[in-house]
């Protein structure tokens, strides 16, 4: 014999202006099982949740309906107050009379007959509730960081100096991202690698930290907890438990000419290289396209004669290790937008007009900070590509690629504004004669002194900025010439470069589509990761246990991207807090007896959370074969429900029987 | 192949030249073209300034003309014409404006024909047999591949080549053995029909053309449209008096090339009936620098 | 300007063109591109921003218009896809059809207008023809007789290389031509738009001309 207790909220006026709780009260205390109806001014107030708990003790309630608001807003609070009062919280329901009644109705007669309605199949579902205990998880306390930039550096110590193991898989053959490549940073003008690197080195120390370099993720199974990722070392060709890091290998290299991607190709690097002095690890990596001996199966082998450790290893394979984590956090960074034709997004297509791969001297962003790099391929000192000049007149271009439906992408790259005025100062801070040259569209400076710097740029440094796109890039008596637009004076603008530097839009990082796809992240068309919510959980993402930080979530600074990296770092930490996690056992449940092992629910389950299973003896003698839920993925959606041929599946606390049992009840 | 012709209002009036240059150098390839019959003037830059509709109608019924006629592939040697046929062409997916148009043009408009220009023409007979065909490779040329605004734009209608760092007629001329220049002004425009409304506004870009042209290392310029050979050719000398410059840059219609490349002469070409000759015109010789037999 | 309460940007120019102006951000990328920018009164973005504030007015009247020479460079490089070259096209009917083109383009309008009635009574460009009247006309207006002989050295020229056609060609379907005009000529409804209009063709003998069309 059911014993429910009804608790209507007027929630102020935002119910009871439009529904008579009176009446609502009086009508719901004569529904059959109800024993207590009463109704208050606000349920989720400590006096409210205390007339609740008061009213299950002395009523020995066991079951309740709150009719208020929305589920989203309050279930939880009356869960607790449940729990407090030794209610099951899963014998709790919420009647939604306001988001679903009062506030979309005016009239007040057909909006309180609905609101009882509404209760009404709230207690048929109470009715028919079970008591329900939270699936405990076990949780492996270890964490994964994929991508060694600045976020991933940054989360990773944050998470290991909490206490917890982290295994960082980092692609390039040293972490340090595109920070490692900056010359100086904005708004301090800090040294790039100055400040990096003091934080590389302590995750190449770190005892807690185990950094996979020159790897990639493979495959990833299992859920939050209970993560099992698979990953692929690349070969690098060199023992790395011999080397040394001397340099007499890549000191020794005859292919001296292959173009470096650290430089983006303003420089050269030999077939066995590091990428930079300060890489951690401090270890080569021999690039098997253009080393003699790997293309040829023999020759050469000058690395391995001149190496006394007798690192070299030509026969190195690619091997597979497997790590159980708990959590893991996506780091892996950004790309710039290519100016050039070859493009791999049909929205895309590049720049022709800007002379993309025809003049030397027009360059992206990122081989501008390699140029003025004081570790950089020319030393620091500005020299155009094409033969080495010193330039005097250089014109950035913002925008490049941003903001664009045309030919790019339609969002803003948000950093390029403060870089560019950033890059004209350096400029102006090398070469003191020259002239720097702005096109740009708006000014976009929201940060902490960011207005000021861009200022200081224009009103200090002399940089010329003018409003308006370019629209090509010619050249003419062995000038480039720059043909933009100035539309606040409302006139066409002809520079004469020498230089033209692009702030090319921000993009994920290549590849970025197929690891969001191994973790079950969503992504936006752009390839970006999607978080839960864009203002209150911005580092999560809808696969429990699996978080984002910097540019791989939208284009960000340095700033942005650290305080998002400890912020995920702080969610791994909740996640790993103890050995075991808890999760609403509102999961779906097989019923193995009746179950025709179709495996239907599998194919249908967007959560890879239903197994194919064995009915075994206790003895482990075969009965038949079945499906199972892992109650640890199980988000809760039905989707197995609706498409079970046999009914063998049920939703618990959305039975088939109480679903029934809500709409008969309006019959 | 069945291709109809339609000249268009310049090659039937003072750029003959180029229909003369068309028909040795197709003829030569074997390719006959047969006149879509009763063509009209496409309405050029005039209609489309002035009056949308007829900017439709006029290259509608020429369209339509074409289909009545019985082709599949309608060639167009002047990009304003090919143009105009292909937005035509286009618009029609819409049965609606079809069919108003067809009552229009008073001719049963389906918007099936294919619209080529010189270059695709060329391409449709091949680079390979092109390749093949050559008798006099064009060692001497160093050309200066000049597109013009409407062989490529606008993109989404002309579907033709790169519109911004176009690569087709460069190499076809490859395959004739010629040499071809990396230069800026392959799609800056030469002033189309301004030739004698504003013919300041032509100088000027002209001459921006062929002074890049120049620099670049040029020895000739090559075009697939009659506006940009009037203005490049016709007006060099103005171009020359205005600016002070010496240009002597010979400027060839691409069926020129071809023609000297099959070994016919400058003769049966027309190209003697240019304003910046070189002498003699043939294809050792088929580069300016020689202001030659200026008349 | 004065300040007005709702400004709307043109609705009737925007159709015509059908081209959406309001995606304009201004970005100058059209004016930087197009050849004759510094030969114009009010450059390409400029006007955009004139039709977004709803003056059609101050851009109808100006020299700009006809100083383009629609190589569409413009709208092929916009990156929010506005079809420039189709507003400018647009602003050149309704400057005519309003009788507001600005003095200092009339030798253009001259040679544009007299080419489209060469064509109605050819069918096929008549370039002695076209060359006369153009003559004509600039001579009426302006009085200098220089014009008149411009270019003249250019005859025997192009007589020698046989470029000058003294007889010309006509079509041979000149009524079609006629009847083909007279069905464009602008019977204006503030709903007329580039393509997809619906409307059945109005033929209508009594404004048949294509100085209907011109003025």
């Amino acid at each position: 014999m059911s014993r429910i207790g009804v608790f209507t909220c007027w929630c102020g006026e935002n119910i009871a202006r439009t529904v008579d709780v009176d009446e609502v009260a009086k009508q719901v205390g004569e529904l059959p099982g109800v024993v207590c109806s009463l109704n208050y001014k606000y349920m989720c107030s400590d006096p409210g949740q205390g007339i609740v708990r008061e009213k299950i003790a002395s009523e020995r309630l066991d079951g309740i309906v709150v009719a208020s608001c929305s589920p989203h807003m309050h279930l939880k609070t009356f869960r607790k107050a449940a729990q407090t009062a030794g209610l099951n919280p899963y014998l709790v329901e919420m009647a939604n009379v306001r988001e679903q009644c009062s506030w979309v109705h005016h009239d007040c007669g057909a909006a309180t007959s609905k609101a009882i309605d509404i209760i009404r199949m709230s207690v048929e579902k109470v009715r028919n509730d079970r008591a329900l205990a939270p699936i405990s998880v076990p949780v492996t306390r270890r964490a994964m960081v994929i991508g060694g930039g600045v976020a991933g550096i940054q989360a990773a110590l944050d998470i290991a100096d909490a206490g917890y193991e982290v295994v960082m898989v980092e692609r390039e053959p040293s972490i340090g991202g595109k920070m490692a490549g900056l010359s100086e940073t904005f708004p301090t003008l800090d040294c790039s690698q100055c400040i990096l690197t003091p934080r590389m080195v302590d995750v190449g120390q770190h005892p807690r930290i185990k950094l996979y370099s020159y790897s990639e993720v493979e495959s990833v199974e299992g859920f939050i907890g209970n993560f099992k990722v698979k990953i692929r070392q690349k070969p690098r060709y060199v023992d790395m438990s011999k080397c040394t890091g001397c340099g007499d290998c890549w000191n020794s290299c005859p292919i001296k000419k292959n173009p470096s991607e650290f430089d983006y190709g303003m420089g050269n690097r030999p077939a066995i290289f590091i990428p930079f002095p300060q890489a951690v690890p401090a270890r080569p990596v021999i690039d098997k396209i253009n080393c003699t001996r790997l293309k040829r199966g023999k020759g050469c082998e000058i690395c391995a004669k001149k190496c006394k450790a007798g690192a070299i290893d030509f026969n190195d394979q690619e091997k597979f290790v497997e790590e159980n984590v708990g959590a893991v956090v996506v780091a892996t960074g950004y790309t710039l937008y290519s100016i050039s034709k070859e493009q791999d997004k049909k929205s895309l297509s590049g720049y022709g007009e800007y002379g993309y791969g025809k003049y030397k001297d027009v360059i992206d962003s990122l081989q501008f900070e390699r140029l003025v790099s004081a570790s950089g391929p020319t030393n620091g000192v500005l020299k155009r590509p094409s033969d080495g000049a010193i330039p005097k007149h250089v014109v950035f271009i913002a925008c490049v690629g941003s903001r664009d439906n045309a030919k790019g992408v339609a969002y803003c790259s948000k950093i390029c504004c403060m870089y560019t005025a950033k890059h004209t100062m350096l400029y102006k801070h090398k070469v003191h004669d020259g002239q720097a040259h702005v096109f740009y569209m708006d000014i976009r400076s929201g940060g902490k002194g960011y207005d000021e710097f861009v200022r200081r740029a224009i009103e200090q440094d002399g940089a010329n900025y003018y409003r308006g796109r370019v629209s090509k890039i010619s050249q003419e008596n062995g000038k480039l010439i720059v043909r933009g637009a100035d539309t606040l004076a409302g006139m066409p603008i002809t520079v004469e470069a020498d230089l033209v530097v692009l702030a090319s839009a921000m993009r994920p990082a290549p590849g970025i589509e197929e690891l969001a796809q191994k973790l079950n992240v969503g992504y936006d068309e752009h390839g970006f990761l999607m978080e839960s919510h864009p203002k209150l959980r911005p580092v999560e993402t809808n696969t429990a246990g699996v978080f984002i930080a910097g540019a791989v979530h939208a284009p960000k600074d340095i700033p942005e991207s650290v305080a998002q990296a400890s912020a995920a770092a702080s969610k791994v930490q909740i996640t790993l807090a103890a050995d075991h996690l808890f999760r609403e056992p509102e999961v779906a449940g097989v019923s193995e007896a009746t179950c025709a092992a179709c495996y239907t629910c599998v194919r249908a389950c967007a959560y890879h959370a239903i197994d194919r299973a064995e009915v075994r003896t206790g003895r482990g003698v075969f009965v038949k074969h079945t499906a199972r839920v892992n109650p640890g993925l199980c988000m809760g959606c039905g989707t197995c429900v609706s498409v079970c041929p046999s009914k063998s599946i049920e939703l618990q606390g959305f039975t088939e029987q109480q679903i029934y049992a809500m709409v008969e009840s309006m019959a | 192949m069945n291709i109809g012709y339609y000249p268009g209002c310049a090659l039937h009036g003072s750029s003959n030249d180029y229909d003369q240059s068309l028909k040795a150098c197709l003829g030569a390839l074997g390719v006959s073209l047969q006149e879509v019959k009763d063509w009209i003037c496409c309405g050029a830059t005039a209609a489309h300034s002035l009056n949308h509709k007829l900017a439709m109608a006029l290259p509608a019924r020429n369209l339509a003309l074409a289909e009545r006629d019985g082709f599949k592939q309608v060639f167009a040697p002047c990009p304003l014409c090919s143009m105009q046929l292909l937005k035509v062409r286009q618009a029609v997916a819409d049965d609606g404006l079809r069919q108003e148009l067809s009552q229009i043009v008073e001719a049963e408009l389906r918007g099936d024909a294919e619209v080529l220009n010189l270059i695709q023409l060329f391409q449709n007979i091949g680079e390979e047999r092109l390749k093949t065909a050559v008798q006099q490779p064009l060692e001497s040329m160093t050309a200066a591949c000049y597109y013009g605004c409407l062989l490529l734009r606008p993109p989404d209608v002309v579907k033709f080549d790169d519109c911004e760092q176009p690569k087709s007629m460069e190499t076809l001329l490859a395959a004739l053995g010629a040499k071809t220049v990396e230069w800026s002004y392959q799609t800056e425009c030469c002033g189309a029909g301004m030739t004698m409304a504003s013919e300041d506004t032509v100088l000027e870009l002209a001459s921006k053309i062929l002074t890049n042209a120049v620099e670049h290392g040029a020895n000739c310029v090559v075009v697939a449209c009659p506006m940009c050979h009037v203005n490049l050719d016709m007006k060099q000398a103005a171009v020359e008096r205005k600016y002070g410059k010496q240009l002597n840059l010979a400027v060839y219609y691409l069926s020129d090339v071809v023609g000297l490349a099959l070994g016919l002469s400058g003769e049966q070409l027309g190209i003697d009936r240019h304003f910046v000759t070189p002498a003699p015109t043939s294809a050792k010789t088929a580069v300016a620098g020689d202001p030659g037999a200026k008349h | 300007m004065e300040p007005s309460g709702a400004i709307t940007h043109s609705a009737r120019i925007e159709s015509l063109a059908g081209s959406t102006i309001a995606n304009c951000y201004q970005c100058g990328k059209c004016t930087a591109g197009c050849p004759v920018a510094s030969r114009m009164d009010l450059v390409p973005n400029q006007l955009i921003r004139l039709l977004q504030l709803g003056r059609d007015d101050l851009a109808l009247n100006t020299a700009s218009i006809w100083a383009c020479v629609s190589c569409l460079t413009c709208s092929a490089r916009c990156p929010k896809q506005v079809d420039c070259a189709a507003v400018l096209d647009a602003l050149r009917e309704f400057s005519l059809r309003e009788g507001k083109v600005s003095p200092a383009a009339r030798t253009v309008v001259a040679f544009q207008r007299a080419f489209l009635d060469n064509i109605k009574r050819n069918g096929r460009l008549n370039e002695l023809e076209l060359i006369a009247r153009f003559k004509l006309d600039v001579l009426l207006r302006t009085r200098q007789l220089a014009f008149l002989f411009k270019d003249a050295g250019l005859a025997p020229q192009l007589m020698s290389r046989k470029k000058l056609h003294l007889v010309s060609e006509r079509a041979r379907d000149l009524e079609v031509v006629g009847r083909i005009y007279a069905r464009c000529a602008p019977s204006f409804h503030p709903s007329d738009c580039k393509e997809g209009n619906r409307r059945e063709p109005q033929p209508s003998p009594a404004e048949a001309s294509v100085e209907a069309v011109a003025k």
